[in-house]
């Protein structure tokens, strides 16, 4: 049970991948969009660490760790406009939100 | 060989909590696996010698981000289940998108691991037996990319401003301290004086 690069590559590409089908099935849940968000960001993480550990250059974990500061002002940022969205309209229905469409 | 059980054992439950990440009915549960998958993945992180990585993921994931979720989807009063409308339909094209991406994806891996720039890479170097991980990080990340973090830095107050303007809201029938009103009354406007009569009093209408 030889633990090489593609398995760590294979574990992010999974979660990258259900990332981008929780986008695609919660259309109208911006929370769970958040969340997918969430998950695809921590899927490059994974393997930002793995190709660090495997090349032997601590570069990768720097950016890991900028992904995660970016990952976590995105949060913030993300769940403010939520809130006040929810505030205008009583609702988080985002498959008909047009307020900015011009 | 442990290393091999642990790796399967946390990578399974990472990929299994993020698939009930996105398709729980409530979405309280949704944050707790998130919570569990970034658990686990700290533990990955840890099998791949970034220590410092890992606890950060706990500590600024799981007690930062995560609880921010749950307080935002606990206090809004929404109703999840018309959310949910449209579930079905959007499944497939869901699926036949999320196979050819990972399909892509892991052979795209296999081609570099192979042939391309991580070619020959077949076991985790890990950095240095006498440096901890800490101490290889302080060191790539105060001197070479030292701007950078900064600049993260910058990121996240620009984040912090960004939210607070955008939540806060000015309610009128809420009583706020001034505190600069407080400190600029002066003797003009906060006393009166009144000219009684001896012996007559004041009724209560001369006194407003």
């Amino acid at each position: 049970m030889e633990v090489t690069l593609q398995h760590y590559l294979a574990v992010g590409a999974m979660l990258f991948t259900i990332g981008v089908f929780g986008i695609f099935v919660n259309r109208k849940n911006v929370i769970i969009i958040l969340m997918s968000i969430e998950l695809i960001l921590l899927a490059v993480n994974i393997n930002f660490v793995a190709f660090s550990a495997y090349l032997n250059d601590a570069s990768g974990q720097i950016m890991a760790m900028f992904v995660l500061t970016v990952a976590a002002a995105e949060a913030a940022v993300g769940l403010a406009i939520l809130v006040t969205f929810f505030r205008n309209r009583g609702d988080i229905a985002v498959d008909d939100a047009n307020v900015m469409k011009g | 060989m442990l290393q091999g059980i642990a790796f399967y054992l946390l990578s399974a439950v990472a990929v299994a909590s993020g698939l009930l990440v996105v398709t729980a009915r409530n979405p309280v549960h949704s944050v707790l696996w998130l919570i569990l998958a970034f658990f686990s993945s700290a533990g990955l992180f840890v099998l791949l010698g970034a220590e410092f990585l890992a606890m950060l993921l706990v500590v600024v994931y799981v007690g930062a981000v995560a609880v921010l979720f749950l307080f935002v989807v606990m206090m809004l009063d929404v109703d999840f289940v018309r959310l949910r409308e449209g579930y079905a339909t959007y499944l497939p094209l869901a699926a036949i998108v999320a196979g050819v991406l990972l399909a892509e994806m892991i052979m795209i891996s296999i081609v570099v691991v192979q042939g391309g720039a991580a070619a020959g890479a077949t076991a985790p170097a890990f950095a240095g037996e006498d440096v901890s991980n800490v101490e290889v990080i302080g060191r790539v990340l105060y001197t070479d990319y030292v701007y950078i973090f900064q600049a993260s830095g910058l990121v996240l107050l620009i984040a912090m401003i960004g939210a607070i303007i955008l939540t806060l809201r000015k309610r009128p029938s809420v009583r706020r301290q001034d505190p600069a009103d407080q400190t600029n009354r002066d003797r003009r406007t906060s006393v009166e004086i009144k000219g009684v009569v001896t012996g007559v009093g004041v009724t209560g209408e001369e006194l407003r």
